[in-house]
Protein backbone atom coordinates (compact mmCIF):
# COMPACT_ATOMS: atom_id res chain seq x y z
CA UNK A 1 0.00 0.00 0.00
CA UNK A 2 1.62 3.53 -1.16
CA UNK A 3 0.90 6.51 1.33
CA UNK A 4 -0.47 9.42 0.15
CA UNK A 5 -0.24 12.79 2.13
CA UNK A 6 -2.42 15.51 0.36
CA UNK A 7 -2.42 19.62 1.10
CA UNK A 8 -5.00 21.04 3.85
CA UNK A 9 -6.79 22.68 1.05
CA UNK A 10 -8.44 19.87 -0.03
CA UNK A 11 -10.44 18.02 2.56
CA UNK A 12 -12.28 21.07 2.84
CA UNK A 13 -13.61 20.93 -0.78
CA UNK A 14 -14.50 17.33 -0.35
CA UNK A 15 -16.32 16.14 2.95
CA UNK A 16 -14.76 12.88 4.72
CA UNK A 17 -11.17 13.19 2.77
CA UNK A 18 -8.29 12.83 5.19
CA UNK A 19 -5.04 14.49 4.60
CA UNK A 20 -3.63 10.93 4.64
CA UNK A 21 -4.52 7.88 3.72
CA UNK A 22 -3.57 4.35 2.02
CA UNK A 23 -4.20 3.01 -1.57
CA UNK A 24 -2.66 0.15 -3.84
CA UNK A 25 -1.54 1.90 -6.86
CA UNK A 26 0.50 1.45 -9.88
CA UNK A 27 1.50 5.08 -10.55
CA UNK A 28 0.47 8.57 -9.83
CA UNK A 29 -2.29 9.20 -12.07
CA UNK A 30 -3.99 5.67 -10.79
CA UNK A 31 -3.64 7.72 -7.07
CA UNK A 32 -5.43 10.19 -8.87
CA UNK A 33 -8.03 8.01 -10.62
CA UNK A 34 -8.58 6.41 -7.63
CA UNK A 35 -8.78 9.80 -5.16
CA UNK A 36 -11.44 10.84 -8.15
CA UNK A 37 -13.69 7.74 -7.82
CA UNK A 38 -13.88 8.22 -4.07
CA UNK A 39 -14.59 12.10 -4.22
CA UNK A 40 -15.62 13.31 -7.78
CA UNK A 41 -14.30 16.40 -8.44
CA UNK A 42 -10.79 15.71 -6.94
CA UNK A 43 -9.14 15.23 -10.09
CA UNK A 44 -9.84 18.52 -11.54
CA UNK A 45 -8.12 19.91 -8.24
CA UNK A 46 -4.73 18.46 -9.16
CA UNK A 47 -4.66 17.77 -12.50
CA UNK A 48 -6.01 20.35 -16.06
CA UNK A 49 -6.56 19.00 -19.07
CA UNK A 50 -4.04 17.89 -21.19
CA UNK A 51 -3.60 15.65 -18.58
CA UNK A 52 -0.80 17.17 -16.81
CA UNK A 53 -0.41 18.53 -13.02
CA UNK A 54 -1.71 21.97 -12.46
CA UNK A 55 1.53 24.19 -12.47
CA UNK A 56 1.36 24.72 -8.48
CA UNK A 57 0.66 21.40 -7.28
CA UNK A 58 3.85 19.11 -7.13
CA UNK A 59 3.35 15.32 -7.08
CA UNK A 60 6.47 13.84 -4.75
CA UNK A 61 7.15 9.93 -4.69
CA UNK A 62 9.85 8.80 -2.23
CA UNK A 63 10.86 12.27 -2.17
CA UNK A 64 11.53 13.06 -5.81
CA UNK A 65 9.48 15.02 -8.46
CA UNK A 66 7.06 12.83 -9.92
CA UNK A 67 5.04 13.18 -13.12
CA UNK A 68 1.92 11.33 -13.46
CA UNK A 69 3.03 8.56 -14.87
CA UNK A 70 5.80 8.20 -12.23
CA UNK A 71 5.37 4.44 -10.81
CA UNK A 72 4.91 3.87 -7.46
CA UNK A 73 6.49 0.92 -5.69
CA UNK A 74 4.39 -1.36 -3.28
CA UNK A 75 5.37 0.63 -0.07
CA UNK A 76 5.71 4.35 -1.56
CA UNK A 77 5.05 7.61 -0.14
CA UNK A 78 3.33 10.23 -1.80
CA UNK A 79 3.47 13.66 -1.44
CA UNK A 80 0.92 16.45 -2.74
CA UNK A 81 2.64 19.79 -1.84
CA UNK A 82 0.45 22.98 -2.98
CA UNK A 83 3.46 24.90 -4.28
CA UNK A 84 4.51 27.92 -3.07
CA UNK A 85 2.33 30.53 -4.92
CA UNK A 86 0.46 33.69 -4.45
CA UNK A 87 0.30 36.05 -1.15
CA UNK B 1 -39.64 42.45 6.46
CA UNK B 2 -37.09 41.98 3.62
CA UNK B 3 -33.43 40.94 3.97
CA UNK B 4 -30.89 43.20 2.24
CA UNK B 5 -27.99 41.01 1.46
CA UNK B 6 -24.42 42.33 -0.19
CA UNK B 7 -22.44 39.91 -1.82
CA UNK B 8 -18.98 40.35 -1.97
CA UNK B 9 -16.10 38.63 -3.86
CA UNK B 10 -13.07 39.62 -2.88
CA UNK B 11 -9.40 38.08 -3.55
CA UNK B 12 -9.60 35.87 -0.15
CA UNK B 13 -13.24 34.23 -0.39
CA UNK B 14 -16.98 35.63 -0.46
CA UNK B 15 -18.53 37.56 2.21
CA UNK B 16 -22.04 39.08 2.68
CA UNK B 17 -23.28 42.13 4.58
CA UNK B 18 -27.13 41.69 5.78
CA UNK B 19 -29.53 44.41 6.85
CA UNK B 20 -33.24 45.07 6.76
CA UNK B 21 -34.99 47.22 4.71
CA UNK B 22 -33.84 50.16 6.30
CA UNK B 23 -29.83 49.59 5.86
CA UNK B 24 -28.50 51.35 8.26
CA UNK B 25 -27.05 48.32 10.21
CA UNK B 26 -24.94 45.96 8.75
CA UNK B 27 -23.91 42.12 9.54
CA UNK B 28 -20.79 40.86 7.91
CA UNK B 29 -20.63 37.12 7.62
CA UNK B 30 -17.85 35.20 6.05
CA UNK B 31 -14.91 34.20 4.55
CA UNK B 32 -17.14 31.77 2.13
CA UNK B 33 -15.33 29.72 -0.55
CA UNK B 34 -12.59 28.48 1.54
CA UNK B 35 -10.76 31.75 1.12
CA UNK B 36 -10.37 31.11 -2.30
CA UNK B 37 -10.00 34.35 -5.06
CA UNK B 38 -13.55 35.10 -5.78
CA UNK B 39 -14.37 37.11 -9.01
CA UNK B 40 -17.59 37.14 -8.93
CA UNK B 41 -20.15 36.30 -6.61
CA UNK B 42 -23.70 36.45 -8.08
CA UNK B 43 -27.72 35.89 -6.13
CA UNK B 44 -29.33 34.16 -8.25
CA UNK B 45 -33.28 34.83 -7.53
CA UNK B 46 -34.86 32.06 -9.45
CA UNK B 47 -33.59 29.37 -7.21
CA UNK B 48 -32.30 31.70 -4.55
CA UNK B 49 -29.07 30.47 -4.83
CA UNK B 50 -25.73 32.61 -4.08
CA UNK B 51 -23.04 31.36 -7.44
CA UNK B 52 -18.95 32.44 -7.04
CA UNK B 53 -16.98 32.17 -9.78
CA UNK B 54 -13.69 31.53 -8.35
CA UNK B 55 -10.48 30.47 -9.50
CA UNK B 56 -7.02 28.85 -7.73
CA UNK B 57 -3.63 29.33 -8.46
CA UNK B 58 -3.14 25.50 -7.05
CA UNK B 59 -6.73 24.14 -7.95
CA UNK B 60 -7.86 25.61 -10.98
CA UNK B 61 -11.46 27.37 -11.43
CA UNK B 62 -14.66 26.48 -10.29
CA UNK B 63 -18.01 27.47 -9.20
CA UNK B 64 -18.98 27.47 -5.74
CA UNK B 65 -23.21 27.55 -4.51
CA UNK B 66 -24.99 28.25 -1.61
CA UNK B 67 -28.68 27.54 -1.54
CA UNK B 68 -29.09 29.00 2.37
CA UNK B 69 -27.39 32.52 1.94
CA UNK B 70 -24.13 30.97 2.90
CA UNK B 71 -25.18 28.48 5.68
CA UNK B 72 -23.33 25.52 3.57
CA UNK B 73 -21.45 25.52 0.24
CA UNK B 74 -20.51 23.05 -2.39
CA UNK B 75 -17.80 23.65 -5.75
CA UNK B 76 -17.72 22.16 -8.69
CA UNK B 77 -16.11 22.49 -11.80
CA UNK B 78 -16.97 19.32 -13.74
CA UNK B 79 -17.34 20.32 -17.48
CA UNK B 80 -15.57 23.61 -16.79
CA UNK B 81 -12.51 23.06 -18.88
CA UNK B 82 -12.24 23.39 -22.99
CA UNK B 83 -10.98 20.13 -23.28
CA UNK B 84 -13.28 18.64 -21.43
CA UNK B 85 -15.82 19.37 -24.16
CA UNK B 86 -13.73 18.24 -27.11
CA UNK B 87 -12.31 21.09 -27.95
CA UNK B 88 -8.78 20.07 -28.32
CA UNK B 89 -7.53 23.61 -29.81
CA UNK B 90 -5.09 24.61 -27.45
CA UNK B 91 -7.91 27.29 -25.71
CA UNK B 92 -7.00 26.87 -21.89
CA UNK B 93 -8.79 28.62 -19.28
CA UNK B 94 -6.89 30.47 -16.86
CA UNK B 95 -10.18 31.97 -14.85
CA UNK B 96 -13.77 32.20 -14.75
CA UNK B 97 -14.57 35.57 -14.55
CA UNK B 98 -17.95 36.13 -13.98
CA UNK B 99 -22.04 34.90 -13.99
CA UNK B 100 -25.22 35.38 -14.97
CA UNK B 101 -27.91 33.63 -13.77
CA UNK B 102 -31.76 33.73 -15.55
CA UNK B 103 -34.83 31.23 -15.31
CA UNK B 104 -33.03 27.97 -13.82
CA UNK B 105 -30.06 28.89 -16.20
CA UNK B 106 -26.44 29.56 -15.28
CA UNK B 107 -23.38 31.06 -17.72
CA UNK B 108 -20.08 32.03 -16.83
CA UNK B 109 -17.76 33.95 -18.75
CA UNK B 110 -14.45 32.53 -18.97
CA UNK B 111 -10.42 33.59 -19.90
CA UNK B 112 -9.63 32.67 -22.82
CA UNK B 113 -12.74 33.42 -24.00
CA UNK B 114 -15.51 31.69 -23.50
CA UNK B 115 -19.22 31.00 -21.97
CA UNK B 116 -20.09 27.92 -20.15
CA UNK B 117 -23.32 26.80 -18.98
CA UNK B 118 -25.33 24.91 -16.55
CA UNK B 119 -28.87 23.72 -16.46
CA UNK B 120 -28.52 21.95 -13.44
CA UNK B 121 -27.91 24.57 -10.60
CA UNK B 122 -24.18 24.56 -11.14
CA UNK B 123 -23.50 20.76 -10.65
CA UNK B 124 -22.19 20.22 -14.21
CA UNK B 125 -20.91 22.62 -17.08
CA UNK B 126 -20.26 22.78 -20.47
CA UNK B 127 -18.87 24.22 -23.52
CA UNK B 128 -21.82 27.00 -24.69
CA UNK B 129 -19.74 29.17 -27.08
CA UNK B 130 -16.65 30.69 -27.86
CA UNK B 131 -18.25 33.03 -30.34
CA UNK B 132 -15.78 31.17 -32.92
CA UNK B 133 -15.51 32.71 -36.45
CA UNK B 134 -16.71 36.29 -34.95
CA UNK B 135 -14.11 39.71 -35.75
CA UNK B 136 -11.32 39.28 -33.55
CA UNK B 137 -11.80 35.52 -32.89
CA UNK B 138 -8.65 34.67 -34.59
CA UNK B 139 -6.75 37.17 -32.87
CA UNK B 140 -8.64 36.65 -29.30
CA UNK B 141 -7.88 32.98 -29.67
CA UNK B 142 -4.04 33.63 -30.83
CA UNK B 143 -1.92 32.04 -27.20
CA UNK B 144 0.30 35.57 -27.94
CA UNK B 145 -2.60 37.59 -27.23
CA UNK B 146 -3.17 36.14 -24.07
CA UNK B 147 -2.51 36.78 -20.25
CA UNK B 148 -1.03 39.77 -19.35
CA UNK B 149 -3.23 40.85 -22.00
CA UNK B 150 -5.65 38.69 -19.68
CA UNK B 151 -8.02 38.32 -22.68
CA UNK B 152 -11.53 37.19 -21.61
CA UNK B 153 -15.62 37.17 -21.59
CA UNK B 154 -15.57 39.68 -19.34
CA UNK B 155 -19.44 40.27 -18.71
CA UNK B 156 -22.70 38.31 -19.80
CA UNK B 157 -26.08 40.71 -19.41
CA UNK B 158 -29.43 38.77 -20.25
CA UNK B 159 -32.33 40.16 -21.63
CA UNK B 160 -35.17 40.48 -19.50
CA UNK B 161 -37.95 38.99 -21.60
CA UNK B 162 -36.13 36.70 -24.51
CA UNK B 163 -34.12 33.95 -23.11
CA UNK B 164 -32.52 33.25 -26.52
CA UNK B 165 -30.89 37.34 -26.26
CA UNK B 166 -28.03 38.43 -24.53
CA UNK B 167 -25.12 40.33 -24.42
CA UNK B 168 -21.24 39.53 -23.90
CA UNK B 169 -18.02 41.38 -23.74
CA UNK B 170 -14.62 40.35 -25.23
CA UNK B 171 -12.35 42.38 -23.48
CA UNK B 172 -10.21 44.39 -25.69
CA UNK B 173 -12.50 43.62 -28.82
CA UNK B 174 -16.16 44.22 -28.33
CA UNK B 175 -19.74 43.82 -26.90
CA UNK B 176 -21.51 40.94 -28.51
CA UNK B 177 -25.20 40.51 -29.14
CA UNK B 178 -26.93 37.19 -30.09
CA UNK B 179 -30.79 36.67 -30.66
CA UNK B 180 -30.43 33.24 -31.24
CA UNK B 181 -29.19 31.70 -28.04
CA UNK B 182 -25.27 31.68 -29.04
CA UNK B 183 -25.62 30.73 -32.92
CA UNK B 184 -24.82 34.09 -33.95
CA UNK B 185 -23.64 37.31 -32.40
CA UNK B 186 -23.39 40.46 -33.88
CA UNK B 187 -20.39 43.06 -32.51
CA UNK B 188 -22.36 46.37 -31.02
CA UNK B 189 -19.65 48.97 -31.29
CA UNK B 190 -21.30 51.72 -33.48
CA UNK B 191 -20.02 55.00 -32.60
CA UNK B 192 -17.73 53.87 -30.13
CA UNK B 193 -14.23 55.45 -29.82
CA UNK B 194 -10.71 53.91 -30.01
CA UNK B 195 -7.24 55.64 -29.27
CA UNK B 196 -5.70 52.49 -30.71
CA UNK B 197 -5.09 50.97 -34.58
CA UNK B 198 -7.75 48.83 -35.21
CA UNK B 199 -6.81 45.99 -37.84
CA UNK B 200 -10.35 45.02 -37.88
CA UNK B 201 -13.21 47.64 -38.51
CA UNK B 202 -16.17 45.73 -36.63
CA UNK B 203 -13.94 45.52 -33.19
CA UNK B 204 -11.20 46.63 -31.09
CA UNK B 205 -12.82 48.56 -28.81
CA UNK B 206 -12.40 48.66 -25.15
CA UNK B 207 -15.59 47.56 -23.47
CA UNK B 208 -15.64 47.95 -19.51
CA UNK B 209 -18.94 47.45 -18.45
CA UNK B 210 -22.17 47.83 -19.63
CA UNK B 211 -25.81 48.10 -17.86
CA UNK B 212 -29.30 48.44 -19.21
CA UNK B 213 -32.31 50.31 -17.40
CA UNK B 214 -34.68 48.28 -16.49
CA UNK B 215 -37.74 50.69 -17.35
CA UNK B 216 -36.50 51.12 -21.03
CA UNK B 217 -34.80 48.08 -22.75
CA UNK B 218 -33.72 50.53 -25.34
CA UNK B 219 -31.38 52.71 -22.93
CA UNK B 220 -27.86 51.56 -22.13
CA UNK B 221 -24.65 52.94 -20.57
CA UNK B 222 -21.40 51.95 -21.48
CA UNK B 223 -18.18 52.56 -19.40
CA UNK B 224 -15.05 52.50 -22.37
CA UNK B 225 -11.54 52.45 -21.75
CA UNK B 226 -11.68 56.18 -23.35
CA UNK B 227 -14.97 57.73 -22.62
CA UNK B 228 -18.77 56.79 -21.22
CA UNK B 229 -21.13 56.36 -23.92
CA UNK B 230 -25.08 55.85 -24.08
CA UNK B 231 -27.40 54.29 -26.24
CA UNK B 232 -30.86 54.72 -27.37
CA UNK B 233 -31.41 51.62 -29.35
CA UNK B 234 -30.50 49.20 -27.15
CA UNK B 235 -27.08 49.23 -27.84
CA UNK B 236 -26.99 49.40 -31.94
CA UNK B 237 -25.51 52.73 -31.78
CA UNK B 238 -23.81 54.64 -28.89
CA UNK B 239 -23.16 58.09 -28.38
CA UNK B 240 -20.23 59.65 -26.16
CA UNK B 241 -21.42 61.64 -22.56
CA UNK B 242 -18.07 62.09 -21.11
CA UNK B 243 -17.88 65.41 -20.98
CA UNK B 244 -18.55 66.72 -17.38
CA UNK B 245 -16.80 63.67 -15.78
CA UNK B 246 -13.66 64.12 -14.40
CA UNK B 247 -11.92 61.46 -16.39
CA UNK B 248 -12.90 58.99 -19.24
CA UNK B 249 -11.95 55.73 -17.80
CA UNK B 250 -13.20 53.32 -15.18
CA UNK B 251 -15.36 50.52 -14.72
CA UNK B 252 -18.28 50.33 -12.63
CA UNK B 253 -21.48 51.15 -13.40
CA UNK B 254 -25.19 51.38 -12.27
CA UNK B 255 -28.42 51.93 -13.74
CA UNK B 256 -31.61 53.65 -11.52
CA UNK B 257 -34.18 50.92 -11.40
CA UNK B 258 -36.89 53.56 -12.06
CA UNK B 259 -35.55 56.20 -14.50
CA UNK B 260 -33.72 55.47 -17.17
CA UNK B 261 -32.22 58.89 -17.19
CA UNK B 262 -29.98 58.54 -14.19
CA UNK B 263 -27.28 56.62 -14.14
CA UNK B 264 -24.22 55.85 -11.63
CA UNK B 265 -20.56 55.62 -12.57
CA UNK B 266 -17.10 55.96 -10.90
CA UNK B 267 -14.62 57.85 -12.39
CA UNK B 268 -10.77 56.26 -12.06
CA UNK B 269 -7.47 57.51 -13.70
CA UNK B 270 -6.37 55.76 -16.02
CA UNK B 271 -3.04 54.31 -16.66
CA UNK B 272 -1.21 52.62 -13.82
CA UNK B 273 -3.28 54.10 -11.07
CA UNK B 274 -6.49 53.51 -11.93
CA UNK B 275 -7.90 54.64 -8.31
CA UNK B 276 -9.88 57.86 -7.90
CA UNK B 277 -8.78 61.27 -8.90
CA UNK B 278 -6.71 63.45 -6.28
CA UNK B 279 -7.28 60.76 -3.84
CA UNK B 280 -11.21 61.79 -2.93
CA UNK B 281 -13.64 58.88 -3.43
CA UNK B 282 -16.66 59.88 -5.18
CA UNK B 283 -19.47 58.40 -7.33
CA UNK B 284 -20.40 60.58 -10.27
CA UNK B 285 -24.50 60.98 -11.83
CA UNK B 286 -26.25 61.89 -14.13
CA UNK B 287 -29.84 62.32 -13.72
CA UNK B 288 -30.62 63.92 -17.71
CA UNK B 289 -29.06 60.34 -19.43
CA UNK B 290 -25.49 62.15 -19.54
CA UNK B 291 -25.85 66.16 -20.52
CA UNK B 292 -24.26 66.93 -17.10
CA UNK B 293 -22.88 65.45 -14.25
CA UNK B 294 -22.54 65.89 -10.38
CA UNK B 295 -20.25 64.19 -7.77
CA UNK B 296 -21.51 62.46 -5.26
CA UNK B 297 -19.33 63.08 -1.76
CA UNK B 298 -21.21 62.77 1.15
CA UNK B 299 -19.68 60.42 3.64
CA UNK B 300 -16.73 58.97 1.10
CA UNK B 301 -13.02 60.36 2.03
CA UNK B 302 -11.96 63.40 0.78
CA UNK B 303 -8.34 62.91 1.29
CA UNK B 304 -5.71 60.36 0.73
CA UNK B 305 -8.40 58.04 -0.73
CA UNK B 306 -6.48 56.04 -3.50
CA UNK B 307 -8.91 53.37 -4.10
CA UNK B 308 -9.94 51.49 -7.41
CA UNK B 309 -13.37 49.63 -7.95
CA UNK B 310 -13.32 47.13 -10.79
CA UNK B 311 -15.70 45.91 -13.37
CA UNK B 312 -18.63 44.32 -11.08
CA UNK B 313 -17.38 46.50 -8.12
CA UNK B 314 -20.65 48.67 -7.98
CA UNK B 315 -24.60 47.32 -7.29
CA UNK B 316 -28.26 49.21 -6.81
CA UNK B 317 -31.11 48.04 -5.11
CA UNK B 318 -34.55 47.89 -5.94
CA UNK B 319 -36.40 49.71 -3.44
CA UNK B 320 -38.33 52.46 -4.06
CA UNK B 321 -35.32 54.95 -2.57
CA UNK B 322 -33.04 52.65 -4.22
CA UNK B 323 -29.55 51.49 -2.30
CA UNK B 324 -26.30 51.66 -3.73
CA UNK B 325 -23.47 49.85 -2.65
CA UNK B 326 -19.56 49.86 -4.10
CA UNK B 327 -16.45 48.07 -3.17
CA UNK B 328 -12.91 49.06 -2.85
CA UNK B 329 -9.49 47.77 -3.77
CA UNK B 330 -8.39 48.27 -0.28
CA UNK B 331 -11.18 46.63 1.14
CA UNK B 332 -13.80 49.08 2.24
CA UNK B 333 -17.33 48.66 0.99
CA UNK B 334 -19.46 52.09 1.05
CA UNK B 335 -23.01 52.34 1.03
CA UNK B 336 -25.96 54.83 -0.08
CA UNK B 337 -29.60 54.40 1.66
CA UNK B 338 -30.61 57.76 -0.67
CA UNK B 339 -29.56 57.36 -3.71
CA UNK B 340 -26.04 58.10 -3.41
CA UNK B 341 -26.83 61.83 -1.46
CA UNK B 342 -25.08 60.74 1.05
CA UNK B 343 -22.53 57.27 2.27
CA UNK B 344 -21.23 55.09 5.19
CA UNK B 345 -18.65 52.66 5.58
CA UNK B 346 -20.41 49.22 5.90
CA UNK B 347 -17.28 47.04 5.89
CA UNK B 348 -13.78 47.70 6.68
CA UNK B 349 -10.37 45.56 6.33
CA UNK B 350 -11.64 42.96 3.87
CA UNK B 351 -9.70 41.72 1.30
CA UNK B 352 -9.70 43.12 -2.38
CA UNK B 353 -12.79 43.50 -3.52
CA UNK B 354 -13.67 41.99 -6.91
CA UNK B 355 -17.22 41.80 -7.29
CA UNK B 356 -20.65 43.36 -5.20
CA UNK B 357 -23.80 42.12 -5.68
CA UNK B 358 -27.12 43.25 -3.68
CA UNK B 359 -29.68 40.86 -2.85
CA UNK B 360 -33.30 41.70 -1.45
CA UNK B 361 -34.66 38.51 -0.19
CA UNK B 362 -38.35 38.18 1.81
Amino acid sequence: MAEIYLPSTLPPLFPGLPRRLELEAATVDDVVDQLDASWPGLRDRLVEPGPSIRPHIHFYVDRERAALDTPLEPRSRVDVIAAISGG
Amino acid sequence: MSRTVVLVGTRKGTFLLESDDGRRDWELRGPFCENWPVYHAIYDGSSGTIFAAAASEWHGSTIWRSPDLGETWEQSSEGLAYEADGGKNGKKMSKVSNLAARNGRLLAGVEMPGIFESTDGGVTWSLFSTLAGEPGSTEWDDPANQPPGHLGVSAIMFDTEDDARFWAIVQGMSLFETTDDGKSWTPRNVGLRADWPRPIDEVGFCVHKVVRSPVDGNRMYQQNHVGMHRSDDCGQTWTEITEGLPTEFGFAAATHPGDKDTFYVIPLDPGHGRTMPDGQAAVWRTQDAGETWHALRTGLPQQGAFVGVLREGMAIDTYDTPGLYFGTSTGQVFASADEGESWSEIARYLPAISSVEVAIVD
